[in-house]
């Protein structure tokens, strides 16, 4: 699973941080960094991040591309 | 030939060159808004699309690996993709593109989403000694981040624009000695003008940077193949064993040379829904063009043409590009959206909307030089085009609300602005020619192409 973050509409509100400690951060006051890779054991977790974004930041899915044959 | 159906143009051939992050959102809206044709990325990475942002974040600070930047899909695509080849030709008579093992694909439209790539160092024996590094790639990121890894005891980074400050940042925050070369006066100048510039100053120096502006370095030193330090323009000399090249980027155009398309060194030109124009000015119905390397008018900032490399744009653009590509005349849309980036750097997030290089004055109405936080206001010839936050995001939108109104500037004060020191001062956008990193958003005025020249009558 990835997940990326539209910054431009992040806030730095860090409900997904509370949500998922693992994967997002603050580095500061507002600047968010995140592990785009979800490491074993965290889909629920981003997945819940993901839904209480308040701006609806977080796009999660699998790698693009990953399910068709790629020549 | 043209399968197009009446209520649309949802069947026939698509072919997208360039499998990133414009290329893949225009797919996937292609997809959404019922094209049911034949779909077929053509990427020359050897790897499905992934973001580039964290390349210079996360990866450089160990956060995560350069492999791991891949993008989530947003829906499945039932597309054939062509990976690791690149296209050489566009044949828009025969309407189709070819690629360098010799395949022809015909389309019926086209999306040119090229994008652009890191310019390299310009003297290329320099540019092969060992620990010279550019940022666009997963594969340079991940050598650059190994090379950190191993504990250099100097880093230079070359430009200081957005890249090169979020290496440097990347640099002190894992303890690194850095030193920063840039030929104009301050960092982040050319995207954001000279006051915002002198605080990016202050902010790298409190940092621990050894910032050096208005120098440039004139040569790489290397022994056996390897880096070992770089001379300045003032005469100076400087030990190094890494250094990192961020003088901006080189927009991927050159496979349209005889494309007969206004392909060329500043983008491809466009209309305001993405239909990419003829050299001659006239424009397509078939080929389309998102991301950074479109070129395109905007109402906004006079209808010049500007070029962002923000990845925002390459998103909103690629999904109006695919929507019209599959709708007829009266349902397509102009891209309109108010340019907005992001950086982070030195434990801050910078933001901004609108396009800050076009200016004459700005104001700081939040904040001041010593601050961590800032919110910077940009206008034009009295009218607010733009705004620069740090640490601030929450007021973006209160100032895009008042750049999509063409709201007057200096602005009234804001609820939380700073009364007193709403005097505008010169914005100080520089000219190009005298930075060392490429500006991020290029205003590159009327011309549709290199090789036409207009003249205008006086007046
Ligand atoms: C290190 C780094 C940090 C960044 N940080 C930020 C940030 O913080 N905020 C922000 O807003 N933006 C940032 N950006 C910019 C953002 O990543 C770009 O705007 C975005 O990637 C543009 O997407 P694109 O698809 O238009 O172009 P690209 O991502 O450049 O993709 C173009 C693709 O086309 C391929 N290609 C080129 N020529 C051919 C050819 N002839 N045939 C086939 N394929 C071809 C290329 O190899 C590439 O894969 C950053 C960029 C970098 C490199
Ligand atoms: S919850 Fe959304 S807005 Fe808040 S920090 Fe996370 S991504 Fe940003």
């Amino acid at each position: 699973m990835q997940i990326v973050v539209d910054l431009n509409r992040c806030q730095g509100y860090a409900q997904c941080v509370f949500l998922a400690p693992q994967v997002f951060e603050l580095h500061g006051e507002e600047a968010l960094l995140y592990v785009p890779a979800v490491p074993d054991g965290q889909d629920e977790h981003v997945l819940r991040a993901s839904a209480a974004c308040p701006v609806q930041a977080i796009t999660v899915g699998e790698q693009a591309g990953g399910d068709a044959g790629v020549e | 030939m043209s399968s197009e159906t009446r209520d649309g143009r949802r069947d026939g051939r698509i072919v997208i060159v360039g499998a990133s992050l414009a290329g893949l959102r225009a797919a996937e809206t292609l997809r959404d808004e019922g094209f049911e044709g034949e779909l077929t990325l053509v990427g020359d990475e050897p790897r499905l699309p992934y973001d580039r942002p964290p390349l210079s974040k996360q990866v450089l600070l160990g956060k995560a690996g350069a492999e791991d930047c891949g993008l989530p899909g947003r829906r499945a695509l039932d597309a054939r993709w062509r990976l690791g080849v690149s296209a050489t030709g566009l044949d828009p008579a025969g309407k189709s593109v070819v690629l360098a093992d010799g395949e022809r694909l015909p389309f019926d439209r086209l999306l040119i989403a090229t994008g652009t790539r890191a310019r390299p160092w310009p003297v290329p024996g320099e540019a092969a000694l060992e620990g010279v590094f550019t940022v666009r790639t997963s594969d340079d990121a991940d050598r650059l981040a190994t090379a950190l890894d191993a504990g250099p005891r100097r880093v230079l980074v070359i430009g200081a624009g957005f890249t090169g400050s979020e290496v440097a940042s990347a640099c002190r925050e894992r303890g690194l000695e850095v030193t920063v070369a840039e030929r104009g006066r301050a960092p982040l100048i050319g995207a954001l003008g000279g006051t915002v510039g002198d605080w990016a100053t202050k902010l790298q120096r409190a940092h621990g940077v050894d910032l050096r502006c208005g120098v440039t370095v004139t040569a790489l030193k290397g022994s056996g193949g390897r880096l070992t330090g770089a001379e300045f323009s003032d005469g100076s000399r400087l030990e190094a064993d890494v250094a990192v090249v961020c003088l901006g980027a080189v927009r991927n155009t050159e496979w349209l040379a005889d494309s007969g398309l206004a392909a060329g060194p500043r983008g491809v030109a466009c209309d305001a829904g993405c239909r990419v124009f003829t050299m001659y000015g006239i424009v397509t119905d078939d080929v389309f063009v998102a991301g950074d390397v479109a070129r395109f008018p905007h109402p906004l900032f006079e209808y010049q043409l500007i070029a962002l490399e923000h990845w925002g744009n390459a998103v909103a653009q690629a999904e109006v590009a695919a929507h019209n590509m599959v709708s007829p005349g009266p349902l397509r849309r102009p891209h309109l959206a108010v340019p907005s980036f992001w950086s982070s750097q030195f434990g801050l997030s910078v933001k901004s909307v609108g396009v800050p290089t076009f200016s004459d004055q700005v104001v700081i109405a939040q904040g001041s030089p010593e601050d961590r936080r800032l919110v910077a206001v940009y206008g034009y010839r009295g009218r607010i085009t733009a705004a620069v936050t740090v640490n601030r995001a929450k007021w973006l939108e209160h100032y895009q609300r008042l750049i999509e109104t063409a709201a007057p500037f200096p602005p009234g004060p804001g609820a939380a602005d700073r009364l007193a020191d709403l005097e505008p001062v010169p914005s100080d956008v520089p000219d190009p020619r005298v930075l060392t990193h490429g500006p991020t958003v290029a205003l590159t005025g009327h011309l549709p192409d290199r090789r036409l020249t207009l003249i205008r009558p006086g007046g």
